[in-house]
């Protein structure tokens, strides 16, 4: 019947735009073996009632809403929509995109909305030159060929990606509308949802910028897509994008604008030159200040804090875990925060030498609070003498005095964001963990540490082993070849081996050492200090390939006889000292012997000599 | 035959001086001995002294001394050259013994078992006996001679401490030396315990029982000026040593021994020294005891 009808209307109806109909989409035979549509289902109904051409766009639109209603009301409340209805001259209409008679799915290569012909369909209107782009308040410059060079469009157009975003991709082909527009899919509300039809995985992608569940549930608090990838230009690599500061500093350079925070006047003035000077010259406010809505007037209005974690996750993250971010979470207000230590809009790298953040620099920043007669340093946990140490040790002379930006200061220890008591194992400086830390600048001594007998891997003593701090102490930490060191170590080492620092000290090495003598034989001139191994080692400093040489340094003309030397006897010790034992006492026998009878001599002496003294004195009177 | 004489001289216990002797000096000790104890003085007390420091190295007071000559490096110089001065008057002694020996030409068995000996002999046990009946009550002080029983002993006493101290010393001040001759490391050790604790002993006996025997006895308190001036007054030596006395008397010795007075001012320089020098050893061995007792195990 149709097909009849559709014969007699070609047979008058020659011109070969209509006869494209036999081909399109509406001309095909639909699941219930109907055809979609005929000449008269679009030309009025019925062909006693045909009356003009569909010409009009509001006409085309009412006539295609006939069958195609979802897309149609969208494409109303559209910009492109709007535009038809009050029937502006360069709107699109339906047939504009999709043609007329020749009417083919977006699956069909030929079709003018296939994805491969979409930018070029969009660009007939929106490029630089057109009557459209006249119109426009927004630019219409360089789309096309921005978006040929975009990653989008290199897919598209060199790869062939079929899958490749395109404009409608983005810009929902029946619903567009303008970026301000709250239910625009390019509104940065929904710029996400948006982009994310087809990044689906991009979480994880963006592991670092995104904090997994933020993406999801607090997408304000993320910066939209396009703040990195923009629009038309999206790329791999991250663009410097043009949002205009000049918006914010329209109100923020104004020196006296504040607002009120728990009764306090907070300046809300804004250096822009400080910014732009910065280390995140390149970003613009919202980069920061994400949390800005079109529905607040201002826009920024209870924006609340910029969260840093939006670019730098693996800091903040270790912040959050660390000392500071516990108790900056417990809702201590002077804990320290991202910009306690970096600074806010002026925020520099830690190469910069003005920055707090400078490896000289650290020590005066930490002591701010860790120092002495701070605010803070009533709390003994704040160690108030901490900074007067650390500036007297070798590490903070070295960097403050000999300016030796490699030395060690706080962060390289307690690490930067992750800081943690040393009592918590997860710390840097927690005591399983203070040797690899120290490795990260004294990896040669660590080598030498870690085949040694004080070393976890070759001692299997179920004492507590020494780590680095506890012989060269933490913020204290001197040269070795100071004479307080040489002194101090004799105690370090006698908290663990009681007994041989005990003989030590009976010796000639101990005695003189307990009397000031810096250049005498201390623990570790004999037995190594990172190397240390047991005498029966032969990597020993005291083993019997070793030993004289070692006694050598001191003593030059040292031989296999006089290393025999006991250097931690004791004449107490019987079983292992049996000659030592009992020349002691036999020594103490004599000296007991001989004091017992003088002793006795002179007590009886002296009884009977003040007597006669008593008598001649006596004798001379009478005389 | 002397024997008997000395036994009854024992009951004596004043004895009458001929006039000219009254009020005129004995001359008992010639200048070389003087000066030999005078650097037995000077070596002593510096040895006891940068001795204990190290010895006592844990004791707060030594170390205290041992900052005050400026730390152990000073104390240590000190130590070697006074020990080197004793090896001096060790040497210069037996030169003395010697010279006197060819210069008085007196037979070597005289120079060991004479009246004048400083070896002990029968007479010294008859003499410490008759002591400490003395002491007890029970008898007459002895009539000593030349030389009392408790001064030999003080004699042998440096000799022997010296020659074991000396040794010890060398073996602690030359290790790697000795030990190259084939002495095992351990001699180290062992002269480290002989060479302390005989000095303890030496230092222990002379700052008491030596001082209380010589000068702070009740008759001869607080000093005895004698190993200074070389010469006491006739009736102190005729009391102290009546059978030295009596042999001299007898001999006809005597005069060729009378002396003037030594000079005020010899007398006062060699008080200050020798009080200062007492003090010094009694302040040593009152830090030595608080140490022992208190501080050392």
């Amino acid at each position: 019947m149709k097909k009849n009808e559709q014969q007699l209307c070609l047979s008058c109806h020659k011109q070969a735009s209509v006869k494209t109909f036999l081909k399109s989409s509406h001309a095909q035979s639909n699941s219930e073996g109907k055809q979609n549509a005929t000449c008269v289902d679009c030309h009025n109904g019925s062909a006693h009632t045909i009356n003009v051409p569909v010409t009009s766009g509001k006409e085309s639109l009412a006539v295609c809403e006939k069958c195609h209603e979802p897309e149609a009301q969208k494409f109303e409340s559209s910009l492109h929509g709007k535009a038809v209805l009050h029937n502006k001259l360069l709107a699109p209409t339906c047939i504009k995109c999709h043609g007329s008679h020749n009417i083919l799915p977006p699956t069909d290569e030929n079709s003018k909305i296939y994805v491969m012909n979409i930018p070029a369909l969009c660009g007939s209107c929106h490029k630089e030159g057109t009557q459209v782009s006249k119109l426009s308040t927004v630019s219409q410059n360089h789309i096309l060929e921005d978006y040929s060079e975009s990653i989008h469009g290199e897919g598209l157009l060199k790869r062939g990606l079929i899958v490749t975003a395109v404009c409608t991709s983005c810009h929902f082909s029946h619903s567009i509308l303008p970026h301000e527009n709250p239910e625009s899919s390019i509104n940065r509300k929904n710029i996400a949802s948006t982009c994310t039809q087809c990044h689906r995985q991009i979480e994880s992608v963006h592991v670092k910028v995104i904090n997994g569940e933020l993406w999801e549930k607090e997408p304000h608090k993320i910066p939209a897509c396009i703040d990195c990838h923009q629009p038309h230009k999206a790329r791999r690599v991250v663009y410097q994008q043009d949002f205009r500061n000049d918006i914010c500093m329209k109100c923020h350079s104004d020196k006296n604008l504040s607002m009120t925070v728990d009764g306090k006047k907070v300046s809300l003035f804004v250096d822009i030159n400080e910014h732009n000077n910065s280390a995140h010259k390149d970003n613009s406010c919202i980069k920061c200040h994400t949390n800005i809505s079109i529905t607040n007037n201002p826009i920024c209005l209870n924006s609340g804090k910029v969260d840093c974690s939006i670019c730098h996750e693996s800091q903040v993250s270790d912040y959050q875990i660390s000392e500071h971010g516990k108790v900056s979470k417990a809702g201590n207000k002077n804990a320290p925060t991202c910009q306690s230590c970096h600074g806010k809009h002026g925020i520099m790298k830690k190469s910069n030498v003005n920055s707090p953040t400078f490896q000289t620099n650290i020590p005066e920043l930490c002591g701010e609070c860790h120092g002495h007669k701070t605010a803070l340093s009533a709390d003994p946990e704040f160690m108030d003498d901490v900074l007067i140490d650390y500036s007297m040790s070798i590490h903070g002379k070295g960097l403050l005095e000999s300016g030796l930006t490699v030395t060690a200061s706080c962060v390289d220890c307690h690490s930067s964001h992750r800081e943690l008591k040393a009592s918590d194992p997860m710390s840097a400086v927690h005591e399983n963990n203070i040797a690899a830390t120290c490795a990260k600048c004294h990896q040669g001594i660590y080598e030498k540490f870690r085949k040694s007998i004080h070393h976890p891997d070759v001692s299997d003593s179920d004492k507590k082993l020494p780590t680095c701090k506890d012989c060269h102490s933490s913020h204290t930490i001197e040269r070795v070849d100071r004479n307080d060191f040489r002194q101090t170590i004799l105690m370090q080492c006698g908290e663990c081996h009681e007994e041989v620092t005990k003989t030590y000290f009976e010796t000639f090495h101990g005695k003189v050492s307990i009397l000031g003598s810096a250049k005498t034989a201390k623990c570790h001139d004999c037995h190594g200090s990172h190397n240390i191994l047991p005498q029966y080692n032969p990597e020993s400093t005291l083993s019997r390939e070793n030993i004289i040489q070692t006694c050598q340094t001191c003593h030059p003309n040292s031989n296999r006889k006089f290393v025999g030397y006991l250097t931690h006897a004791t004449h107490h010790d019987r079983k292992k000292f049996p000659i030592l034992y009992y020349t002691f006492w036999a020594m103490t026998i004599l000296l007991v012997t001989t004091f017992t009878f003088f002793g006795l001599h002179t007590l009886l002496w002296l009884p009977r000599s003040l007597a006669e003294n008593k008598k001649r004195k006596q004798k001379s009177k009478k005389g | 035959m002397a024997e008997n004489t000395q036994q009854k001289d024992q009951a004596s216990t004043h004895i009458e001086l001929p006039e000219k002797y009254k009020g005129k000096y004995y001359q008992r000790f010639d200048g070389y001995s003087r000066i030999l104890h005078l650097m037995v003085i000077l070596s002593f007390l510096t040895l006891a002294v940068t001795g204990m420091v190290i010895k006592f190295a844990d004791v707060a007071v030594f170390q205290f001394i041992s900052s005050l000559l400026g730390g152990y490096e000073v104390t240590g110089f000190l130590h070697r050259v006074a020990a080197v001065l004793t090896f001096t008057y060790f040497v210069l002694h037996i030169h003395y013994l010697l010279r006197k020996r060819t210069k008085k030409k007196v037979s070597l068995k005289y120079m060991i078992t004479g009246e004048n000996s400083m070896v002990p002999r029968k007479q010294d046990l008859i003499e410490l006996i008759g002591t400490f009946k003395w002491f007890l009550g029970m008898g007459p002080r002895p009539a000593y001679g030349r030389w009392t029983y408790w001064e030999k002993f003080d004699y042998f006493a440096v000799f022997w401490g010296v020659a074991v101290i000396g040794m010890t010393g060398l073996v602690l001040w030359f290790p790697e030396f000795f030990t190259s001759l084939g002495f095992p490391g351990w001699i180290i050790n062992v002269s480290t315990i002989i060479h302390s604790d005989e000095a303890l002993l030496a230092t222990g006996f002379i700052f008491t029982v030596h001082f209380f025997n010589t000068h702070f006895r009740p008759d001869k308190f607080p000093m005895d000026m004698v190993i200074f001036t070389g010469s006491e007054k006739f009736e102190d030596f005729a009391e102290d040593r009546p059978r030295q006395y009596k042999i001299l008397l007898e001999k006809g010795e005597l005069d060729s021994r009378i002396v003037d007075a030594p000079p005020a001012w010899f007398i006062r320089t060699a008080r200050i020294f020798g009080f200062t020098a007492l003090t010094t050893g009694l302040l040593t061995v009152i830090m030595i005891i608080y140490s022992m007792l208190f501080v050392y195990k």
